[in-house]
């Protein structure tokens, strides 16, 4: 049978670093219906922090740039989560999914954000075109 | 400082750094430059994170703490962690800076100190 969404929610905001923690609190008030364990719940803030992060240091280059996000409840308690940049795209998906690589030379960044956000959801899928911007679709299953 | 709070304790060579509240992006810079600026002040040989009230970390606080790993391993020196929460320890795992990393708890004492 196929499932049913039940609610949805698009929020879109400046990829700006102050609304890290605005999306992330936004997120996991609207998976509050859901009744999360403090685990689930975590896992989804971390995962929503590190793609915001990811569009605001990325994308975009700490300068500022639109993020758009779509997530959507069904009634099998899973939430699909769509968020969108419209930045500098990512060439190699694939080098930027290997653990502990980042482009940052500070040595200030773990370059786990990806791997991080893979092993905290249940599905987790990127797209991109340089020159246009990074999609990341995601997936989470409550219990 | 929003959403974070930072305060130090120095005594015997060490320096623990407590942070309180979030370490995201947004707030691990002027957390980086504070504890900086403190171990160039105090010169410890140790340095301690104390993370008991962090209340959410994401791979920007890998990158903090990281950073200042590699910083006191510059100075002579070493980085320690105390009390990290679940969520923290979930993520230190993740990286596999468990290992690398020295943490402990301290109400029980040693983990993998």
């Amino acid at each position: 049978m196929k499932k049913k969404e039940v609610q949805a929610l698009r929020l879109e905001f400046d990829g700006i670093s102050e609304n890290e923690a605005f999306s992330r609190q936004v997120i996991s008030l609207f998976a509050a219906s859901l009744d999360p364990t403090l685990e689930e719940i975590s896992d989804l803030r971390v995962v929503i922090s590190e793609a915001v992060t990811n569009c605001v240091v990325h994308a975009y280059k700490n300068k500022g740039g639109k993020i758009k996000i779509h997530a959507r409840i069904f009634d099998d308690r899973t939430m699909k989560i769509k968020i969108q940049d419209f930045g500098c795209g990512i060439a190699d998906i694939e080098k930027c999914m290997e653990p502990l690589y980042t482009t940052d030379p500070s040595g200030e960044r773990g370059g786990m954000g990806f791997a991080i956000m893979q092993a905290m959801s249940r599905k987790f899928r990127v797209t991109s075109r340089p020159g246009i911007g990074t999609t990341l679709y995601i997936e989470f299953k409550f219990a | 400082m929003e959403a974070v709070n930072l305060t130090f304790d120095c005594r015997d060579g060490v320096l623990t750094a407590a942070i309180a509240g979030e370490i995201d992006h947004h707030t691990a810079r002027p957390l980086r430059d504070a504890i900086d600026g403190e171990v160039i002040r105090r010169r410890p040989k140790v340095l301690v994170l104390a993370l008991k009230d962090v209340s959410f970390m994401d791979s920007s606080g890998l990158g903090l703490m990281l950073g200042r790993f590699t910083r006191m391993q510059s100075l002579g020196g070493q980085m320690k962690i105390a009390d990290p929460t679940p969520e923290v320890m979930k993520i230190l795992r993740l990286a596999g800076f468990d290992k690398k990393i020295v943490w402990f708890s301290t109400e029980k004492g040693g983990v993998n100190a």
